[in-house]
């Protein structure tokens, strides 16, 4: 058994970047979509409805089931520790050190966290007592009052490893930022939601109408404060209700990152084309044109770029059925 | 000019017999294209990366004769290393046609063998042998250098085997 697999199960909510490395495992098996979609479909999918508030309900409520589960937990790391400690009786010398080894940073792990989830307590009733901004406003009386009910047991078993409640994000004002200036500069109803994905590094993520994308588009490449002068991705997802386009913008000067998602219907998938504000897009616009079917009208040549120029259908289609599975 | 074996002393006799060799011209063919087995340079996934280590010196296939050939109308050996897809086909055929007669395949890896892990994909040929002839199927994800060298010794088996007998090896 290796470390990573041993340490696993001892971190599943807080760590954010094993966390979406899992999910996205078992996406990439469940269905062909690639990685990246995977990701934002499952970190976005229940955002969907509502905005921060919802996600953050859900997380307590997994960190609530968390307490449960956490008690067995440290004995499972001490049978681990034991089975290192007795080990060493055994010959095989160079071994034992690393028993110890993954045991001694096992240790320090779950002082980090306890550390970690003792500070975030005391930060989120910080916020719960101001109740300032307009994030803690949402988050207070639902994150906040199962948190406290289970800081108890947290501080107490000092080595459970439920997600704390969670203080407002540092990305919160970005992205309040970048609504009212699309509310304010392309349309009022140019912004359907907007949430943060905790999950992938607090990402200001925008969704977008699609009849205002591409003034949206020009504006997030123009705009002195957005300034997303780097289109990084695009990918196209197949929601089965409806298709989205994601498009993952970065500010070189800032540093600061994007994501907005742009929804279509199902049967006729059309989204406008960014290729003349993002050149970059081209291909990007080519691909999910070829693998999903969605239309990108202004685009200057549309045409498949991996499949076979005569393949019949999109193979990333949900409802793809190929035409000669044997060969 | 007359040469009358009775005139050749018995140490020249033995000389001879040691030094000349007789057989027929196939067999001599065989010999000469199993030494100088020419593969063409055509890489297509992860199991290219091995083809490579074995044609660079650690492996070194010179000494085996096999020297890596940019052109399909200089070689006469496909290594086919790796996934072929379906938008590759016609490619992949299309180079075989140009290499001149005689000519043979390997399939190395799994991929080419057989589809390997994309045998469920909608993209990829599942099997190389449903699109030209093969002569040698080397499994592995990938093959080591050593089990294409391998692969390649058994292809030199066959064709001096072939050229020996007459007979082929497999019946397609």
């Amino acid at each position: 058994m290796s470390e990573e697999e041993r340490k696993r199960p001892g971190e599943p909510e807080d760590d954010v970047s094993a966390a979406s490395a899992g999910e996205q495992r078992t996406g990439t098996l469940e269905d062909g979509v690639s990685a990246a979609n995977i990701g934002e479909r499952r970190s976005g999918a229940p955002e969907d409805g509502g905005s921060a508030v919802s996600a953050g309900e859900k997380r307590t409520e997994a960190g609530a089931a968390a307490t449960g589960a956490g008690t067995p937990r440290p004995k499972a790391a001490e049978t681990a520790a034991d089975g290192a400690r007795t080990e060493p009786a055994a010959p095989a010398r160079r071994k034992e050190t690393e028993e110890e080894k993954a045991a001694r940073r096992k240790a320090a792990l779950e002082a980090r966290e306890a550390a970690k989830a003792a500070k975030a307590a005391a930060a989120a009733q910080d916020a719960a007592a101001q109740a300032g901004s307009p994030g803690a406003a949402q988050a207070g009386p639902q994150a906040a009052s199962p948190g406290a009910a289970s800081a108890g047991p947290a501080g107490a078993a000092a080595e459970t490893n439920e997600p704390p409640p969670k203080p407002p994000s540092p990305n919160q004002p970005r992205l309040d930022r970048a609504v009212q200036l699309l509310r304010e500069l392309v349309a009022d109803d140019a912004v359907e939601s907007a949430s943060i994905n905790e999950a992938n590094d607090h990402l200001p993520t925008l969704v977008v109408r699609k009849e205002r994308w591409l003034q949206a588009a020009r504006l997030f490449r123009s705009h002195e404060e957005l300034n997303a002068n780097y289109l990084r991705n695009v990918t196209g997802v197949d929601y089965e209700t409806h298709m989205e386009v994601v498009y993952h913008l970065l500010s070189l000067d800032s540093g600061h990152n994007y994501a907005i998602k742009v929804r279509t219907d199902r049967d006729r998938p059309s989204v406008p084309s960014v290729t003349t504000v993002w050149e970059t897009a081209n291909w990007n616009e080519r691909e999910i044109y070829d693998l999903l079917g969605i239309d990108f009208p202004g685009h200057p040549d549309l045409r498949r770029i991996m499949m076979p120029d005569d393949w019949e259908g999109h193979p990333l289609r949900k409802d793809y059925v190929p035409l000669d599975p044997e060969v | 000019m007359e040469f009358d074996l009775a005139s050749v002393s018995p140490e020249d006799i033995r000389e001879l017999e040691r030094n000349v060799f007789i057989g027929s011209l196939e067999t001599l063919k065989g010999w000469v294209r199993s030494n100088s087995l020419w593969p063409l340079t055509f890489g297509l996934a992860c199991c290219a990366i091995e083809m490579m280590a074995a044609g660079a010196p650690h492996y070194d296939l010179d000494r085996f004769g096999v020297m890596f050939r940019t052109s399909p109308r200089q070689a006469d050996v496909m290594i086919v290393s790796g996934t072929v897809t379906k938008k590759m086909g016609p490619l992949l055929r299309r180079l075989y046609d140009q290499m001149p007669e005689p000519k043979w395949v390997i399939a190395m890896g799994s991929c080419a063998t057989a589809g390997g892990p994309y045998v469920k994909s909608y993209s990829v040929i599942k099997g190389v042998d449903q699109i030209v002839p093969v002569d040698v199927y080397i499994p592995g994800c990938p093959p080591n250098p050593a089990a294409l060298i391998y692969g390649i010794n058994k292809l030199q088996e066959k064709i001096r085997y072939e050229a020996r007998t007459g007979k082929r090896v497999t019946s397609g």
